[in-house]
Order: structure tokens, then C-alpha cells, then sequence
């Protein structure tokens, strides 16, 4: 896009020497606890979703330990079950669902847009103090003793029989919500009213869309499991409620309250994970995205469509069998924006000049594995075979490939790409290749045959299984060893580089955008002046300049 | 706080920009409010439609007046909070503190007879856990434990009801100290209008309240 | 802002047009009107809070970006509603299954 200059430039020329910047603008703890640069906010997220991602995988790392015999006695089952609950509440609550959004939304969409900040800085703040609020219940809820209920929470077992911290637990993912609340009413908002002048919707960068149905999904599904974590909470408490059987009270109500929200969670998950990969593509294809309008309105679309599904996490429930059908069929169907989604990477990569770059490798990972994962969810989503395949490892498979596989791939290539930009330095590309390629490996040892053995019969949620699941089960923890590593590096080259790595211009991919157009790291208010944009996005066709 | 000129964040380019920007906020707000409210609303459908005899019996029993007196209060609340932005509007200081004082009275109007409400719930035996009396329903022919059920929405969809109001007592009390200080304008009074905006919303969720509570049953 | 500034006027009369509304959903509870209890009291609660909506709310004259986050909201909240009652409206519909002994008794208690 071209910029203009708009308006004259009020401030005195910056000396040439040391060039000020979001991160070296203010020194010091309260500058950065007390910030409400959108930029420095999301560094905050970034460290701490980090923490949180090493603790949801340590999590795991016993589950997986006590899977490697059939018989194993490494944990007793409470034990095992207060493992991959954590493992679970960590990884959905405080990871998966905040990351792409508080990290890279915060720091990328006021700057996709045009404006100097969110709209509301001192509310984003605001949502990192109650995400680490959550995080602070959730964790004292593990330290405690633990939560066995999975993350899923049913009743009855959640409100009468689980002896285990059951309110904490709910305490940190009731807060953790509100923090998303808070985000996505912020993005949209944003969206809304500081588009740079001459920004118009069809203009914007596929990101900022799919953050902007994201934060649709946020504002209209949150509260709902707020409210239901608020009634399960009471009837704990009191021993009578809502879904009490004693009064007439149906677990079904809330399965159905919970997953009303948890599963357009998953598309809260995916969203912006697509939005990253529709960044990518282009620019190492050297090419206009293909069908921009169709995947913006897929985008809206899956916001849409993911509310009506959420019965097929309920097929084997009790629930009605015709609501079943209806269920299955709506599955189905939203399963079509997102295949729209991925014709329209796969046409943009068709003769264009593609490089393998760290970021586009993850771009890569993530067309394969999320196409892999979201085929396989359309068996789940048959009525017939999800009654065999319900509550087995094909499930576990299923949604591993779409959040590890595709999200957690995403993250990393955003991460990578907008790397120099946030931090002014380049990552050695050799450790980051090294790393994307442990990563896929490892990923496919972990989870693929986890869709064997699930088909085969294993059960999810067992502290032990049948004898002749082991060999699967061996080369799923061989694989989850190998994808440590390479969730590792990343950890040491990433920080290696901002001490050691070459200083980044401020375009080093000659990607478009606006963001690009500004120094790495960029100013604290983004642009010396108001960009005014003129042409659509993705122009590739032209020499992108590198910048300065 | 500066009461000289309205106050333009950094980040916005014109007041009429940040104005909007707060009222959409608000409205963005309120979504999720009325998505929160929607999940009490289901479990009072859900068990509405499958016990419909114990939810009109016990709806009968809730005391009509309080309800109905404590809706009066919450409209005139309403009254007064769009006549306060009105009078914020217009530059009307005196006349704004005092819409706002009012409206904030006439919510603690409301919190104080529900907490009458609640008393006269309980001397009734309209708790249960803590004073409820089976055998009163089984001489009615209905099942005590789904009339308990309804009493446990009862006072979690008023309780919540009640939260919320008592934080729009506080938002409003703290409008009205700094309305009182000559802080709001013509030009700068977006606060109000959004103020406003939740007090309301907070009104038209009783709104619905009161039939479903109340009026479930037939009151002869 | 100042364009559309309500006028008190206004104000005043969707103000008693609230009240006599409420006097009218009590006086209809007290009205054996069959199937149409619920209905009726339903439907003038939605006019209550459409007024306070349209002219307290100020969306009357709002821009339309206000209209369509309402109707988006009030779509999903149908949503939620409509399609979770379908179960429990559907859940005795005839499937065809052959009911067990130990279903059949328990069946009731859901009732």
C-alpha cells in the first residue's frame, strides 16, 4: 500500500544516532507494569503465554510417561486424571485461546490499521492483569492438589462428587474470560472506529478480519460459559442447582451451556491461526492472496456457523437423537468455509516464487496438519461413527492436529515473521528451519497413530489401556520427546537473537503491509504520521521497497 | 482532572471520534451482558417447559407487589438517567447531578426492597437449604423439589440481577461526584451517555424478570 | 451528538406509556388466558424494552452499527435458546430404539 504523508509532522526530527522505539523509549519495571503501549502489552502476553505453554506441556509429560506400558503404575489413576486436566485447562483457558490474539493481535492490529494505539489502552492492560488473575487461581488450584474433572467439567461429578479443587480451578477460567472479553471488545471497537483514513474494509489485511471475527465469537460465547462456571460454582457450594438431578436438574444442561461456548472456542483458536498463514502465504509466494473476499467472508462465516454446532460434542449424551442429526448436518456445513479457506492458500501458492522460509515452513505445517485434522473431524461429526469414535484417541488426534498441528504452527510462524518487526533483530534461520522441521516431525510421530489406536478402540482418559495399543502409544511419547526439543529451541535462538541476531530494517521480508512501513521496533505511537492508504493489500506484483 | 478543556487521548484524532468510540464500547459491553443473562435465561426455559405446574404454583407465591413496585422504581430510574444525559447535553450542571443522584437513589430503592423481598421470602419458607417446608407443596399436589428449583433461579437470576445493579449504583454515584465538580460539558459528557447505557440495560433485563418470576402462574 | 438530542417531552411519555405497560402485565397475570399467559406477558415485556431500547437508549436515531450489534446478539441468544430447547422438546420423540426395563422406570425421573 502507498503511503502518504497526511498531516506535517508536529515533532522535532529524532537525532540519527539511537533511534527511539517502543522497547528503549522507558526503562525500568513500572514502565512496563504500568504501560498501556499495545505493543509492550503484548510482549507481556508473549512471556507469559510462553510460561504457560511450558506448563501445560510439563503437564502432559507424566500422562505420556505412565502410557508407555499398558499396565503401567507410574501414577495411580486420580493422579493421572489431575494431569491431563491441568494439562487440558492450562493449554485451552490460558494458551490456546488467548495466544495468537493478545500476543500478535495486540501488537500487530492497531498498527494493521493505522492508529497509534487500541482502542482502549488502559482496558488492555487491564485484561493482562486478570489473565495473570486467572492464571494465578488456576495454578494455586494445581498446587493444591490438583483438579480430576478434565477440563471439560461435567456434572454431576464436578458439582458433587469430585473431591478436588474444582471452585479455584473454575475461579481462574471464569477470569481468564473476562480478559478474552476484554481483548476482543477492544479489537472490535478498534476495527471500527481507527482505520487510518482512507482504510476501507476491503482494504484490510486478512488478519485484522479474522481477528475481527474472532473477537464476534469472544463477546457472544464467553459469558455464556461464565455464567455456567457461576451456576456449577453455586451448586458446588450450596449442593443444590441447576443441574441437580435431585430437583429435576438435567447434566445435559450443562453440556449444553458448556459447549455453546466451547465450540466456537476452538474457532476463537483457529481464526486467528488462519489469519497468520493468510499473511504468510502471500508473501513468500511473492503474489497476491487468492479470493480475498472469500476469505474474509469465510472468516464471518465460521463465526457464524461455529455457534451452531456445539451438539456434537453431545452425540452419545442422551441428548435428543433428531437435535443429533440437525447437529451433524451443521457440522458438516462448517466445515465448508474453512476448505474455501485453504483452496484459496494452495491457488495463492500456484506459480508463484515460493521460498522456504522459517515462517512460511510453519505455513506449510499448518495447511497440511489442520487439512489433516479438520477431514478427520468429519467423521466425528457422522452421527454413526462418532458413536464409535467418541471419547476415543481419534478425538485426542482430531483436535491435537488442528491446535498443535495447525494453531501452535501458526503462532510459531507469526512469531517468526513478525519477529524482526517486534524485536528489531533477525532469528538465525538455520536453527529456525531446524526447528520447524523437529516440530512437524515430531508432531506427526505424537499424533498419528494416536488416530490408529483411537479407531482401534483405546479410550481417551485412561490411566491404563489394552495390551495391544503399546506400540502406538510408545511412538506417541518418542514423538512428544522429540516435539519438546523442538518447542525448546525456539526458546534459546528467539532470545538468543536479541542480544546476538543481525539488526532487522524495517521491511526485511518485503512483505506489504503497513506495519512494515515503520521502523523495527517501531515508535511507541507507530507512525510519525497518519498513514493515508490509497490501493488494496497484498500488492506483490510490484517491488515491495525494503525500507529503511 | 482538567475541567477546562475536554480531555482527547493520544490516540484518538477528534473528541467526536473518542465519543463514539466509548459509546460502541459500551454497546459492545452490553453484548456480553445480555449473553450472560441468556445463560440464566435457558435453565429457566429448559425447566419452565418441563415443570410447568410447580413453576406457576411457585411464581404465585413470590410477592407480586415488591415486584411490581420495585419495577415502578427501575423505570423511573430510567426516567431520570435519560433526563440526567439530556441535562449533560444541554449544559444543565445542577440539574445533572441531580438526575444522577436520583437515579442512583431510586436503585438503592430497589436493593433495599428486594432485601424486604428476600426477608418476607424466607419468613414464607421460600429458601431452600435454609427455610422451606415440603410438606406445603405436597398438600398443593406439586413436587417440592422442582419448586425448589424454581427458587434457586429465582434468586440467582435476582441476585445477579442485584450485582449488577449495585455496580451501576457505584458507576453512577461516582458520575454524579464528578458531574457535581463542573467536570462534564457540552462538548465532553460521552461518560454519562455511557453510564446511562448500562443503567438501562440493567432496567430492561428486569424488565423481563418480572413476568417470568412473577407472573408465571395464573394470580387469581 | 447534538443532533438528535432527546427531548424531555419524549422522555415523559415513553415514560408513562413503561408504567401503564406494567400495570398492564400485572393485570393481565391475574387473567386466565390458557396458552397465551406466557406468550402475552412475554410480548409486552419485549415492547417495555424495545422503548427503553429505541428512545432511553438513544438507538432510535443511532447509527446502525448499534441495530445491527443487537440484532446480531439477540439472534445468537435465539439461538441458544431455540436450539437447546429443541432437545428437551425432542428428546421422547420415536426413534425406533427399544427401550430397556431399567431406562423405562428411570425415564421419569427427568420427567
Amino acid at each position: 500500500m502507498s503511503t502518504v504523508i497526511a498531516e506535517p509532522s508536529s515533532r522535532p526530527a529524532e537525532p540519527a544516532s539511537k533511534p527511539v522505539n517502543y522497547l528503549n523509549v522507558q526503562f525500568g519495571v513500572r514502565s512496563w507494569l504500568l504501560t498501556t503501549d499495545h505493543k509492550r502489552i503484548a510482549i507481556l502476553y508473549l512471556i507469559s503465554i510462553t510460561v504457560m505453554f511450558f506448563l501445560g506441556s510439563l503437564a502432559i509429560v507424566p500422562v505420556r510417561l505412565q502410557l508407555l506400558k499398558p499396565d503401567n503404575d507410574l501414577l495411580d489413576a486420580d493422579t493421572y486424571n489431575k494431569m491431563f486436566t491441568m494439562h487440558g485447562v492450562v493449554m485451552v483457558f490460558f494458551f490456546i485461546i488467548p495466544g495468537i490474539p493478545a500476543v500478535l493481535g495486540n501488537f500487530l492490529l492497531p498498527m494493521m490499521l493505522g492508529a497509534k494505539d487500541l482502542a482502549f489502552p488502559k482496558l488492555n492492560l487491564l485484561s493482562w492483569y486478570v489473565y495473570l488473575l486467572g492464571g494465578a487461581f488456576s495454578l494455586y488450584a494445581m498446587i493444591a492438589g490438583g483438579v480430576d474433572t478434565g477440563w471439560t467439567f461435567y456434572t454431576p461429578y464436578s458439582t458433587r462428587s469430585s473431591h478436588t479443587n474444582v471452585i479455584p480451578v473454575g475461579l481462574g477460567a471464569f477470569t481468564a474470560g473476562f480478559s478474552s472479553i476484554l481483548t476482543g471488545l477492544n479489537f472490535l471497537v478498534t476495527t471500527h472506529k481507527m482505520r487510518a483514513p482512507g482504510l476501507t474494509w476491503f482494504r484490510l489485511p486478512l488478519f485484522v478480519w479474522a481477528m475481527y471475527a474472532t473477537s464476534i465469537i469472544i463477546l457472544l460465547g464467553t459469558p455464556v460459559v461464565a455464567v455456567t462456571i457461576l451456576m456449577l460454582a453455586i451448586e458446588r457450594i450450596f449442593q443444590v442447582g441447576v443441574f441437580d438431578p435431585a430437583l429435576g436438574g438435567d447434566p445435559l444442561l450443562f453440556q449444553h451451556l458448556f459447549w455453546f461456548y466451547s465450540h466456537p472456542a476452538v474457532y476463537i483458536m483457529i481464526l486467528p491461526a488462519m489469519g497468520v498463514v493468510t499473511e504468510i502465504v502471500p508473501c513468500f509466494s511473492r503474489k497476491n492472496i487468492y479470493g480475498y473476499k472469500f476469505i474474509a467472508f469465510s472468516s464471518l462465516a465460521i463465526a457464524l456457523l461455529g455457534f451452531l454446532v456445539w451438539g456434537h460434542h453431545m452425540f452419545v449424551s442422551g441428548q435428543s437423537v433428531y437435535l443429533g442429526m440437525i447437529f451433524s448436518i451443521l457440522s458438516f456445513l462448517v466445515a465448508v468455509p474453512s476448505a474455501i479457506k485453504v483452496f484459496n492458500w494452495t491457488a495463492t501458492l500456484y506459480k508463484g516464487s515460493v521460498s522456504f522460509e522459517t515462517p512460511m515452513l510453519f505455513a506449510f505445517g499448518f495447511i497440511g496438519l489442520f487439512t489433516i485434522g479438520g477431514l478427520t473431524g468429519m467423521f466425528l461429526a457422522t452421527l454413526g461413527t462418532d458413536v464409535h469414535l467418541h471419547d476415543t484417541y481419534f478425538v485426542i488426534a482430531h483436535f491435537h492436529f488442528i491446535m498443535v498441528g495447525g494453531v501452535v504452527m501458526a503462532y510459531m510462524g507469526g512469531l517468526h515473521f513478525w519477529w524482526p518487526k517486534m524485536t528489531g533483530r533477525m532469528y538465525s534461520e538455520f536453527w529456525g528451519r531446524i526447528a520447524a522441521m523437529l516440530i512437524f516431525i515430531g508432531f506427526i510421530l505424537t499424533f498419528l497413530p494416536q488416530f490408529v489406536v483411537g479407531h482401534l478402540g483405546m479410550p481417551r482418559r485412561y490411566f491404563q489401556y489394552a495390551p495391544e495399543f503399546q506400540v502406538h502409544n510408545v511412538m506417541s511419547t518418542a514423538g512428544a520427546s522429540i516435539l519438546g526439543v523442538g518447542y525448546f529451541l525456539p526458546l534459546i535462538y528467539l532470545i538468543g537473537s536479541l542480544a546476538y541476531g543481525p539488526k532487522a530494517s524495517s521491511n526485511p521480508w518485503k512483505a506489504t503491509g503497513l506495519e512494515w512501513q515503520t521502523p523495527s521496533p517501531p515508535p511507541t505511537e507507530n507512525f510519525p504520521v497518519t498513514p493515508v492508504v490509497t490501493r488494496e493489500p497484498y500488492r506483490y506484483s510490484e517491488e515491495v521497497p525494503v525500507g529503511y | 482532572m482538567d475541567t477546562k478543556s475536554p480531555p482527547l487521548a493520544h490516540h484518538f484524532a477528534t473528541l467526536k471520534q473518542q465519543h463514539e468510540t466509548a459509546t460502541l464500547g459500551m454497546w459492545m459491553f452490553l453484548v456480553t451482558e445480555l449473553m450472560l443473562f441468556g445463560g440464566l435465561f435457558l435453565a429457566y426455559t429448559v425447566y419452565r417447559v418441563r415443570n410447568p405446574a410447580e413453576f406457576a404454583i411457585a411464581s404465585k407465591h413470590l410477592n407480586i407487589w415488591f415486584g411490581g413496585i420495585n419495577t415502578v422504581v427501575l423505570l423511573t430510574s430510567s426516567l431520570t438517567m435519560a433526563l440526567g444525559v439530556y441535562w449533560a447535553q444541554t449544559g444543565k450542571r445542577n440539574l445533572l447531578t441531580v438526575g444522577l443522584v436520583l437515579t442512583a437513589l431510586l436503585g438503592v430503592t430497589f436493593l433495599v426492597i428486594k432485601g424486604f423481598e428476600y426477608y418476607g421470602d424466607y419468613v414464607e419458607n421460600l429458601m431452600p437449604g435454609l427455610a422451606f417446608d415440603d410438606a406445603e407443596w405436597h398438600e398443593l399436589g406439586v413436587r417440592p423439589e422442582r419448586v425448589k428449583m424454581f427458587l434457586i433461579i429465582y434468586y440467582m437470576m435476582t441476585g445477579i440481577h442485584a450485582l449488577h445493579l449495585i455496580i451501576g449504583i457505584a458507576i453512577i454515584g461516582l458520575l454524579a461526584f464528578w458531574a457535581h465538580r463542573g467536570h462534564y460539558t457540552p462538548a465532553y459528557y460521552y461518560p454519562i451517555e455511557v453510564g446511562g447505557l448500562y443503567w438501562h440495560f440493567v432496567d430492561v433485563i428486569w424488565v423481563f424478570l418480572l413476568p417470568l418470576l412473577y407472573l408465571a402462574g395464573v394470580r387469581h | 451528538m447534538a443532533e438528535h438530542q432527546g427531548q424531555v417531552r419524549t422522555y415523559g411519555v415513553i415514560f408513562v406509556v413503561l408504567i401503564a405497560l406494567t400495570g398492564l402485565t400485572v393485570w393481565l397475570g391475574s387473567i386466565d388466558l390458557g396458552e397465551w399467559h406466557t406468550p402475552v406477558g412475554l410480548a409486552v415485556a419485549a415492547t417495555k424494552a424495545v422503548l427503553i431500547v429505541l428512545f432511553f437508549m438513544h438507538m432510535l436515531h443511532g447509527p446502525r452499527l448499534t441495530w445491527a450489534i443487537a440484532g446480531t446478539t439477540l439472534l445468537f441468544l435465539a439461538i441458544l435458546l431455540l436450539l437447546t430447547l429443541t432437545d428437551y422438546l425432542s428428546r421422547d420423540w420415536p426413534t425406533g430404539r427399544v427401550r430397556g426395563e431399567m431406562e423405562t422406570s428411570s425415564a421419569q425421573f427427568f420427567l
